[in-house]
């Protein structure tokens, strides 16, 4: 019984530590992209250092979902709490 | 079903490899990751076995890469220090690269093991966890270096009342820099296998393509990493 609600709990846990993951990265990479077709408008000639830097920062905001997910395939597959 | 002829999807199942005193090592681990090592000596070898002034083969090759290691070393730690670093800012690109990219580019579901399934050698947290700590290891061992004992005093930088925090950031780094690279391989094979599952045919194609291009940005982005932290302690 225990065991059950533990494992209910921990798929709840789960999403929720996916969804607001992807929550702020979401939009810090909405916002960064933007600034970046913003630039590339201004600037054309740039595109190249611009796509980089991007590319680069993006992977960056990437990682803070990753940790959510690691948090959550870690509850989902070697939960610690269940069955001891 | 249709799938018997692949191996199972299996999240934390391993093929052991047991000596007899405790002692269990990741079988699939250790076999891709010494393929990798392999393919990248041999194809290192070869591309600096007879060096030209006018590069041609595998000597293209290297070069590119000998010139993508040290812009990324040459940017993070200066002119005057980044030649002694740039063997382990190359290798763990190399290593890291080579890994990811055996994972996505070679169809291991092919292959059944006893248990376990091939895959990617960083798809296992220690193997990031390794290559983690190693980068710590390299930044503490080039601070202690470069700086002798003046190296502790960046831990009372800027103020003494942030000794805490800067003593909590040199945990921080390796465990963010393994929960980053292992996520993100685990979260593309991941995606991959789920899609497959409800549509094996052409759907998944340009997600694995987009793996493809995540996990070389990966390996960019430890062995930037690796040297920003190399550059930070020694600058």
């Amino acid at each position: 019984m225990v065991d059950s609600i533990i494992a209910a709990a921990s798929v709840i846990a789960a999403a929720i530590a996916v969804g607001f993951a992807g929550l702020g990265p979401g939009i810090g990479q909405g916002n960064a992209a933007g600034q970046a077709v913003e630039g590339i408008a201004r600037q054309p000639e740039a595109e190249g250092k611009i796509r980089g830097t991007l590319l680069l920062s993006l992977a960056f905001m990437e990682s803070l979902t990753i940790y959510g997910l690691v948090v959550a395939l870690s509850v989902l597959f070697a939960n610690p709490f269940v069955g001891g | 079903m249709f799938t018997f002829l692949l191996s199972k999807i299996e999240v934390g199942s391993h093929l052991y490899i047991n000596f007899p005193n405790n002692l269990h090592m990741h079988g699939e681990t250790v076999i891709v990751s010494s393929l990798v090592v392999l393919t990248l000596i041999l194809g290192l070898i070869l591309g600096t076995q007879d060096l030209q002034k006018i590069p041609k083969g595998p000597q293209n090759f290297a070069e590119v890469v000998y010139e993508l290691v040290k812009s990324i070393a040459f940017t993070q730690m200066g002119p005057s220090y980044y030649a002694q670093f740039l063997p382990f800012v190359a290798t763990i690109f190399l290593f890291v690269l080579g890994s990811n990219l055996a994972g996505a580019l070679i169809p291991w579901k092919l292959i059944e093991l006893p248990s376990g399934e091939l895959a990617a050698p960083t798809n296992d947290i220690n193997t990031t966890a390794c290559l983690a700590l190693l980068t710590s290891l390299a930044y503490f061992s080039a601070g202690l270096k470069i700086k002798g004992i003046g190296y502790f005093k960046r831990y009372i930088k800027p103020a003494p009342f942030f000794l805490p925090i800067n003593v909590v950031e040199d945990f921080t780094k390796p465990l963010s820099l393994n929960f980053r690279l292992f996520g993100n391989v685990v979260a593309d094979e991941l995606t991959v296998t789920v899609i497959c599952s409800l549509v094996p045919l052409i759907i998944p194609l340009p997600i694995m393509m987009l793996g493809l291009f995540a996990s070389s940005l990966q390996a960019l982005i430890f062995a930037t990493l690796a040297a920003a932290y190399i550059g930070e302690v020694i600058e």
